[in-house]
């Protein structure tokens, strides 16, 4: 399960660098902070290295952890979307963590360098609202297409009904 | 009794009147309690209880009902098996339109009877919300036994002729709640009135 | 003007898909250059797609959400040319249950309950990796006692096979073979039996629990499980004789959605579908997690990526668990079924009448949950559809702040169009059958 020689790194991560952006390693797994505007180029870049299959893209929605450890350097924005990319020969697992602002919600699309990456963003779209630029169909995927809302955010509430007895007084 | 000692005496002989009279309405309700067929609005993990149901282990072939007609037209029972989210609220209202009277709703399992463990804006919270229910099995799935009970309560009410039609008035169903008989194991037979 | 202003103002294209005649040619292109790698004028040298989409003899036709071949409610749109299917879209979120909303208001001990009817298939292995999560944001991966590892490992494998017979039932009455969906279940029943004698349930157990397991295997389970295997044994020779020899079963399979080892890389599908392709690629031997590395066992792989490897690879899985599962059986270790970490798991109920600092814990653990401390991390094993991953974001409470299920069938699904590009329309049922999708976890 250790993705690297030494999986004993739990606090205090020592950043390093990769492509130019900071590497930390946490919990023994290797995570790379990328800035928006080079994203494309560095997961590019990740591809040309060996990481041939992206496993999975989602998004975590930040609005309720200002404060979380970001390493210096990196601005921690509301959203974050994190991929995860997957060396086969090297046996190695990567994670790559952009910071999305949300005035304006937008990020390039892996799609032509990850054609797999196309239903996760879509999905990321649906629960979040991030837009994916020059993907090829960004459509909501899981919910009704004339949904409102992004139900993932943290401000889209759960939608719990109270429960209700019946022949009970309301 | 008189026939049935008449006969027991003189074999055939001994009938008096060589026909037996009934109502029509009863053969008409027998046969339907006895040849139900279920359309397969399988969902989720309770679809996968449903098919069990239907193997040769719980076998539901001996109640008539092993033929899961895929087209609503010829099906009698819909079993909605599973969670009902809001993109398929429409579609399983449009598939038990489709079906023909006389239809029941067996709803089977606690997702489809009252959104179950998802008090959530995914699911509707209670298939009864789209569609007139008539049997409502819980469980989580509900294991083979108590979708059995379900379907022998739901015969019951047929043969006695409480819901053979739509109830004209509310339009509602019989809404009759089954209690869940846990899982032994090895299968108990389960028997329901008086054949 | 930024995509999600072109989209509120309300030219949001539809889910479905659109003909052929309506789109450019550099959008029909990338469909296919992206999964291949390939440049738009390489593509164009192919000849797959013709330059000019000018032609409309073609027919959109929509298979499902409601339809017995498709499992589960996945919707198809296919766009045919006669009998061949040139494009074909998948729409899905018709069981779109809200899981990773509802995990996030559920405490880690009741995560279990939640993630394990995504995959409703093998619940077992959707437990494992939720747990496993939480276990290595706890710091307590190395601390769980080994005969709670073990048991783990050989529920994981138990259920790889009732998943896979279960594949093997539907995949034969997809195809025509009803008697073998009568026989799958059948064997099936004896894998959810042993299942219910040791957790309580046939289906969503909610076993695997972070700290360890629930209770502790029952008097008498290992006759359970040398029967289970004695039966099943040879009960897979069987389905040998009676489909894997067979001209029409290999007819029917052979050649049908065939799919490359660098498509399948690049649309990230992994399972037997990977493996089916040729890449020796199994997450229990290349990056293994519990004591998988101890073990002996081969990871099959096919030649041709058709759907016939696939099911040829599946079958032997069921082999190759049964193997995992005797050794196993010989060397299960005695001692604890959970940590005993007063924070994490809860005190043995015998305790709680003499202690009272353990019914504190007890009361604690259960209502409010355990507190994990702030961090993320994602951990994935092998189910039996392929790579399945849990993404848990913590923010140092006792809920999860974000929980994502990475889903082998979400990722997986994507490659039905390009295995049904070019087919026919009837064995369009095989391929989505080869793929083995749940479409609970499709759409959690």
């Amino acid at each position: 399960m250790a993705d690297t020689a030494d999986p004993e790194q739990q606090t205090a991560p020592e950043p390093v660098a990769l492509h130019g952006c900071p590497l930390v390693v946490a919990f023994g797994q290797r995570v790379l902070f990328v800035p928006r505007d080079q994203y494309a180029k560095v997961v590019k870049a990740l591809l040309a290295d060996g990481y041939e299959m992206c496993v999975d893209l989602t998004a975590v929605d930040y609005l309720q952890m200002p404060q979380r450890t970001v390493p210096d350097g990196v601005v921690a924005e509301r959203f974050e979307v994190v991929v995860n990319l997957l060396s086969l020969k090297d046996r190695l697992r990567l994670r790559v963590r952009v910071q999305v602002p949300e005035a304006d919600p937008a990020i390039a699309t892996l799609f032509d360098m990850y054609p797999g990456t196309e239903a996760m963003e879509r999905e990321v779209y649906d629960m979040f609202g991030i837009g994916f630029t020059d993907h090829p169909d960004l459509t909501r995927i899981l919910m009704p297409e004339d949904w409102d809302g992004h139900p993932l955010r943290k401000d889209y509430e759960v939608g719990q009904i109270p429960v209700q007895f019946k022949g009970a007084p309301n | 009794m008189g026939i049935v000692n008449d006969v027991r005496d003189h074999g055939l002989a001994g009938l008096q009147h060589n026909f037996i009279t009934a109502q029509v309405e009863d053969l008409v309700k027998w046969s339907r309690s006895r040849s139900s067929w279920p359309a397969s609005f399988g969902l989720a993990c309770c679809a996968i209880e449903m098919m069990a149901t239907g193997a040769a282990h719980y076998d539901i072939s001996r109640f008539g009902m092993e033929v899961f007609r895929a087209s609503p037209r010829q099906a009698d029972i819909m079993i909605v098996a599973g969670r009902v989210s809001q993109k398929m609220a429409p579609v399983l209202r449009q598939v038990y339109d489709q079906m023909m009277e006389p239809k029941w709703v067996i709803s089977m399992g606690v997702c489809a009877s009252s959104g179950g463990m998802f008090n959530n804006y995914a699911i509707v919270q209670g298939v009864d919300q789209v569609v007139p229910v008539d049997v409502y099995a819980p469980g989580c799935p509900p294991t083979p036994e108590t979708l059995i009970h379900a379907i022998e309560t739901l015969h019951q009410l047929i043969e006695d002729g409480e819901i053979v039609r739509r109830r004209q008035v509310s339009g509602a169903g019989a809404e009759v709640h089954v209690t869940e008989i846990p899982a032994a194991a090895q299968p108990v037979p389960v028997l329901l009135g008086v054949r | 003007m930024s995509i999600l202003e072109t989209i509120e103002q309300g030219n949001e294209p539809e889910q479905g898909l659109k003909p052929r005649s309506e789109l450019t040619a550099r959008e029909l292109l990338r469909e296919v250059g992206a999964v291949l790698r390939l440049s738009e004028a390489e593509v164009a040298k192919l000849g797959d797609v013709p330059v000019d989409p000018s032609e409309d003899q073609t027919m959109i036709i929509n298979m499902g959400p409601q339809h017995p071949s498709t499992h589960g409610v996945l919707r198809l749109m296919l766009e045919l040319q006669g009998e061949t299917v040139l494009r074909c879209k998948p729409i899905i979120g018709y069981l779109h249950t809200g899981m990773e909303k509802t995990g996030e208001q559920l405490t880690y001990m009741q995560g279990g309950t939640n993630v394990t009817r995504m995959d409703y298939l093998s619940p077992l292995n959707n437990e494992l990796v939720f747990s496993l999560a939480v276990e290595r944001l706890l710091g307590i991966s190395d601390d769980i006692p080994e005969r709670a590892v073990w048991m783990r490992m050989l529920l994981s494998e138990l259920n790889r096979m009732s998943s896979h017979l279960l594949f093997m039932a539907t995949n034969g009455m997809d195809l025509g073979a009803v008697s073998m969906m009568i026989y799958g279940w059948r064997e099936r029943e004896e894998v959810l039996r042993f299942f219910q004698k040791v957790t309580g349930l046939r289906m969503n157990h909610n076993f695997i629990r972070p700290g360890g397991l629930a209770a502790d295997l029952p008097a008498g389970w290992r006759d359970d499980v040398l029967g289970l295997l004695g039966q099943i044994g040879p009960r897979l020779d069987e389905y040998d004789v009676l489909m894997t020899g067979q001209p029409l079963w290999r007819d029917r399979l052979q050649g049908v959605g065939v799919i490359t080892a660098q498509e399948a890389i690049a649309l990230g599908a992994t399972g037997p579908i990977l493996r089916g392709t040729g890449v020796p690629w199994d997450l229990r031997r290349d990056q293994p997690y519990l004591r998988y590395a101890e073990l002996d066992f081969d990871v099959i792989v096919g030649s041709y990526g058709d759907a016939f490897d696939r099911y040829a690879i599946r079958l032997n899985e069921i082999r190759e668990s049964m193997k995992l599962v005797r050794q196993i059986l010989d060397r299960m270790p005695s001692g604890d079924y959970r940590i005993q970490n007063k924070k994490v798991t809860p005190p043995p109920r015998a305790r709680i009448d003499e202690s009272m600092e353990a019914l504190i814990h007890h009361f604690k653990i259960f209502t409010e949950g355990f507190k994990v401390p702030e961090g993320e991390v994602y951990v994935a094993i092998e189910s039996p559809r392929g790579e399945i991953g849990c993404y848990i974001a913590s923010d140092g409470s006792p809920t999860p702040y974000r929980m994502h299920v990475r889903a082998p069938s979400f990722v997986n699904i994507q490659c039905l169009p390009h295995m049904m590009r070019g087919g026919l329309v009837a064995d369009a049922v095989a391929v989505i059958s080869s793929v083995d999708p749940v479409l609970g976890e499709v759409d959690r």
